[in-house]
């Protein structure tokens, strides 16, 4: 494994490995909470504490744990914190605890969670850990954020439950169904995709293709 | 209790909150073993196989377990979702070596497949009886392996032809996500 410095493993999950965006994983919570940006910042919350709690309680750990049952033992510490989160959330939060409803359970089989355990934590020790487990969830809770403003601004007309628009707006109601979800990030993904090709052909690219991209 | 009919729990599990395409659940595979039909097939009937077994053991673990320790749920749910994952990759490892290749990292994925656990809170959520519960078990696994196949035969027509270099990947498969999602909640009135 390649050295890295504490600043790039906080950085990392923010941009170059973002969990959603570059990587994929934690798809479903990303889609399924994020019709509004209220859902989408109390998932990232209880994610981010999840993810923190988990890393620290395992890279402090991990001389302990064998590594035959390591996936076990790391899904078992992650369900400790998704069920605390859960009481949590009810106990304080009790309106959003109803709206993501089963998504908060769900936490647990986020693939980006364990996925950082598994690829960081197990190596690393606690304060690289929280550093990653930190980068990684700020990462998380700029995409579902995102995501949420778009499905949000579009299909309601709003930002945090504040009207942009005035009573003219004709919201998209597709964009807080289902199907919204996946045009949203489908959209995202193919502007990312152009951005990065833009990137690449402008170094190589000759005059004029680099005055149309600068215009 | 709840006390909604077999065949409504069994349609709205299949096609009306389709688990893929309405939920959200399960979207690793779909965006992974796609590609070709066949194995979205065998994915799916996997897929079923784990759900039925995954409800029985909820049903089990509800009635007589968690009375008494409700805390307890997240954590005993995804120890039992991980046990019956790991024997399903046993027996089709021993039975099928050509499936247990096909299928992949997909199958010990299949722990932190959202569907799977997910099957298992909805249905407590939603006080499912036993007949119930292996209903929805059925058609959530159906209505999976539905959404994988659909998805995977549009992809191999999609592979033959021309879209722009942006656009290949996984970008390209969320726009078509879309597009069936949207062409399922036509059904959203049946029920």
């Amino acid at each position: 494994m390649r050295k890295t410095t504490p600043s790039q493993d906080f950085i990392r999950g923010i941009w170059n490995e973002n969990p959603v965006l570059i990587q994929m994983l934690g798809l479903c919570p990303a889609l399924a909470v994020t019709n509004t940006v209220k859902n989408a910042l109390a998932m990232s919350a209880a994610t981010f504490f999840v993810i923190c709690c988990s890393s620290v309680l395992i890279s402090a750990f991990k001389r302990f744990i064998p590594s035959e049952v390591r996936i076990s033992a790391y899904i078992l510490v992650i369900a400790t914190f998704v069920t605390l989160a859960d009481m949590l959330l009810q106990a304080y939060a009790p309106v959003q605890h109803k709206d993501l409803g089963a998504f908060i359970a769900l936490i647990v089989v986020n693939c980006m969670i364990l996925g950082r355990q598994e690829a960081f934590s197990a190596k690393n020790n606690v304060y690289r850990s929280l550093l990653d487990a930190i980068g990684t969830g700020i990462g998380f809770t700029i995409a579902l954020v995102m995501m949420g403003g778009f499905r949000e601004i579009l299909g309601t007309g709003s930002f945090l439950e504040i009207s942009l628009f005035g009573p003219s707006f004709e919201p998209w109601v597709i964009m807080v169904l289902p199907a919204g979800g996946f045009l949203t990030l489908g959209f995202i993904l193919l502007a990312m995709g152009y951005i990065e090709q833009r990137k690449k052909a402008r170094p190589a690219g000759d005059k004029p293709e680099t005055v149309e991209a600068s215009s | 209790m709840n006390d909604q009919t077999l065949f409504s729990i069994f349609f709205s599990a299949m096609v009306v909150n389709n688990f893929t395409l309405a939920m959200f659940l399960g979207l690793c595979p779909f965006m992974g073993v796609s590609a070709r039909v066949e194995t979205a097939l065998r994915m799916g009937l996997a897929n079923i196989f784990v759900l039925v077994l995954t409800s029985l053991a909820a049903w089990f673990l509800n009635t007589f377990i968690l009375e008494q320790v409700p805390y307890l749920r997240i954590i005993s749910f995804i120890i039992v979702v991980a046990s019956l994952v790991q024997i399903v990759e046993m027996v089709v490892k021993k039975i099928s070596p050509t499936l247990f290749r096909q299928l992949g990292i997909f199958l010990p994925l299949m722990t932190t497949n959202c569907a799977i656990f997910g099957l298992a809170i909805f249905q407590t959520n939603r006080g499912y009886g036993f007949f119930q519960g292996i209903t929805f078990a059925v058609g959530a696994g159906l209505g999976l392996t539905l959404a994988l196949v659909l998805m995977a035969s549009i992809r191999e027509s999609v592979e033959f032809s021309d879209v722009p270099d942006i656009a290949k990947g996984t970008g390209l498969v969320l726009i078509i996500a879309g597009t069936l999602s949207m062409a399922f909640m036509g059904f959203a009135g049946l029920l």
